[in-house]
């Protein structure tokens, strides 16, 4: 196929127009971010100007300082973690044999199974989460009979709302879905023949699963396991609207940061802690599942 | 063998209950004669003549129609481009930028922008939601068209160019037919990423601009009251039919492999 002189100039036809937006709407505001992280705060919110009074660059390392001057942040961070890393796993057991099953029907079912997964996704956000809220509300069906019989036992009511608990399921509820793509385009893709030799050859339906399916499987384990994890840890709204005083995460605390206290160099700081933390474990995943799957085909 | 499909099917059942109950509760409860949201009373249709009766809910409404046509049109076109760029040629920075928003947690483009349009000393409002909500959508839109030409037999286009077709009537009469029900369902798929999106709204509408998820939001923070259920019922439905003609359009879009 001869090379056509005017594709020099396609190319940055094509890709000029799509990579001029992102770089000015997206690159440039990540940039921007980092550079605010190393500013002072404005002294009525915001940002202090670049330049002080002598004309000289006012530009410190007084919230990287603050930020790892606190143990509270890291503190928040750490839970931040532990909260994903449960809701991760959750989805992760809860996901497994959803995917399983519409991996192994028929194909006719197969699409069926599929976009009845992903359906609840596509509809709004907050409404997933509102529904929670008339889930576990303390008038519903839920929260009456669990207080009746913690009631018997002669326990103090609960409130289901406003908690960890309900933070938890909500953060599962949301994320199932980015779990059970993955597992299923991995699980797809599996060999019965290998299954039906191990069975030949003496294994039970629980060592098969353990030493074949659940190995050939990781990549998708990783891929989904990142899929939940990332938008999970910086998550904001869910612990805002279903989450008690305590529930309170790096994405709330972000959010505080830029609209109420109004510290923008402080919350750029967060932010950029978070965007680290997140790369790096979608990195990770990536590196392990490369990996698995290298060894694998070995 | 039998036994463990059953057991699968137990699972997958809990499962799908879990998925769905919660939205099902939803739906039922914008008909219900209460305003508590606790248990059924009865049938009314009350808390929708409330909502079409709230002009602050159709203002929303109406912010929110306008963001998600002028994001999904204005991504769809800068989508396909960036879909076709990383189909046929090798690039460095163009897929690491169209992918990355779609990889990090929404809450740091939110804030991001936010710190770039009040630098610029850009007015937040409608224009500035619509900005952020492009350079998220591009990258869906990207990605679907991408996926799209990836199916397709590249030699009709140099068959279209050896008959003496310019690179705009190649495209114009041989690719973009091609692959028209991508970009369809990637433009779909934008006016509802557009029309929901809480986060990045939340960060770039400034104080006086109020979308259907901000109103939400501000009402659920509030208390719980079936006027919510109304509006969710009838977003849910908007969503589900533009899922539904985007499947038509673009079958692939739904299917298992």
């Amino acid at each position: 196929m001869p090379a056509r002189k005017e594709s020099r100039w396609g190319k940055w036809l094509v890709s000029g127009p799509p990579l001029l937006y992102l770089i000015v709407f997206f690159a440039m505001p990540a940039l921007i971010m980092v550079l605010a992280s190393f500013r002072t705060p404005g002294e009525f919110g915001g940002l202090a100007p670049l330049r002080d009074e002598n004309g000289q660059l006012d530009l410190n390392l007084e919230s990287y300082a603050r930020f790892f001057g606190d143990a509270l942040y890291a503190q928040i961070f750490l839970k931040s973690f532990w909260y994903a890393l449960l809701t991760t796993l959750i989805c992760l057991v809860l996901a497994y044999p959803l995917a399983a099953l519409i991996a192994k029907s028929d194909r006719k079912h197969r699409d069926l199974l599929l976009l009845l997964v992903i359906l609840p996704f596509w509809s709004n956000f907050l409404i997933r989460v509102y529904a929670w809220m008339i889930i576990l509300g303390p008038n519903a069906a839920l929260a009456r009979s669990l207080n009746a019989l913690l009631g018997v036992f002669g326990q103090e009511p609960v409130s289901l709302l406003f908690s960890s608990f309900a933070v938890l399921v909500c953060l599962v509820y949301v994320h199932l879905p980015f779990m059970v793509l993955p597992l299923y385009a991995n699980l797809e893709k599996h060999d019965q023949a290998l299954l039906d030799a191990a069975q030949d050859l003496g294994a039970n339906a629980w060592q098969r699963f353990w030493r074949i399916t659940f190995p050939l499987s990781l990549p998708g384990v990783y891929a989904g396991s990142a899929l939940v994890f990332i938008p999970a840890f910086g998550i904001f709204a869910i612990p805002d609207i279903l989450g008690g005083p305590n529930d309170s995460l790096i994405g709330n605390v972000i959010k505080q940061q830029f609209l109420e206290t109004r510290d923008w160099p402080f919350g750029s700081v967060l932010s950029i802690v978070l965007t680290v933390c997140a790369l790096a474990i979608a990195g990770l995943a990536a590196w392990v599942g490369r990996r698995g799957a290298g060894r694998l085909a070995a | 063998m039998r036994k463990r499909s059953r057991w699968l099917w137990v699972c997958a059942l809990v499962a799908y209950a879990f998925l769905y109950l919660p939205l099902i509760i939803v739906v039922v409860y914008s008909f219900n004669d209460s305003r508590l949201n606790a248990e059924w009373v009865g049938f009314t249709l009350d808390w929708y003549r409330k909502l079409f009766a709230n002009d602050e809910m159709l203002l929303a409404a109406g912010n929110s129609l306008f963001i998600a046509l002028v994001a999904s049109v204005v991504s769809t076109i800068l989508g396909t481009m960036a879909g076709m760029a990383m189909h046929r040629y090798r690039l460095r920075l163009l897929p690491i930028l169209v992918l990355t928003p779609i990889a990090i947690p929404e809450i740091l483009m939110g804030v991001s922008l936010l710190i770039f349009f009040v630098m610029l000393n850009f007015t937040l409002g409608l224009v500035s939601v619509a900005l952020a909500h492009i350079s998220f959508c591009i990258g869906f839109v990207a990605i679907v068209v991408r996926a799209r030409l990836s199916g397709m037999d590249e030699t009709l286009v140099e068959a279209a160019r050896d008959c003496g077709a310019s690179p705009l009537q190649a495209f114009a009469h041989v690719t973009l037919p091609l692959i028209m029900p991508g970009v369809i369902a990637g433009a779909l798929m934008a006016f509802t990423l557009s029309i929901d999106d809480f986060v990045i709204t939340f960060f770039t509408a400034g104080a006086g601009t109020v979308t259907l998820p901000l109103q939400i939001y501000s009402m659920i923070k509030i208390a719980v009251t079936p006027e919510v259920n109304a509006v969710s019922t009838l977003l849910m439905l908007l969503t589900l039919l533009l899922i539904v003609i985007a499947s038509k359009v673009s079958p692939s879009l739904l299917r298992s492999d």
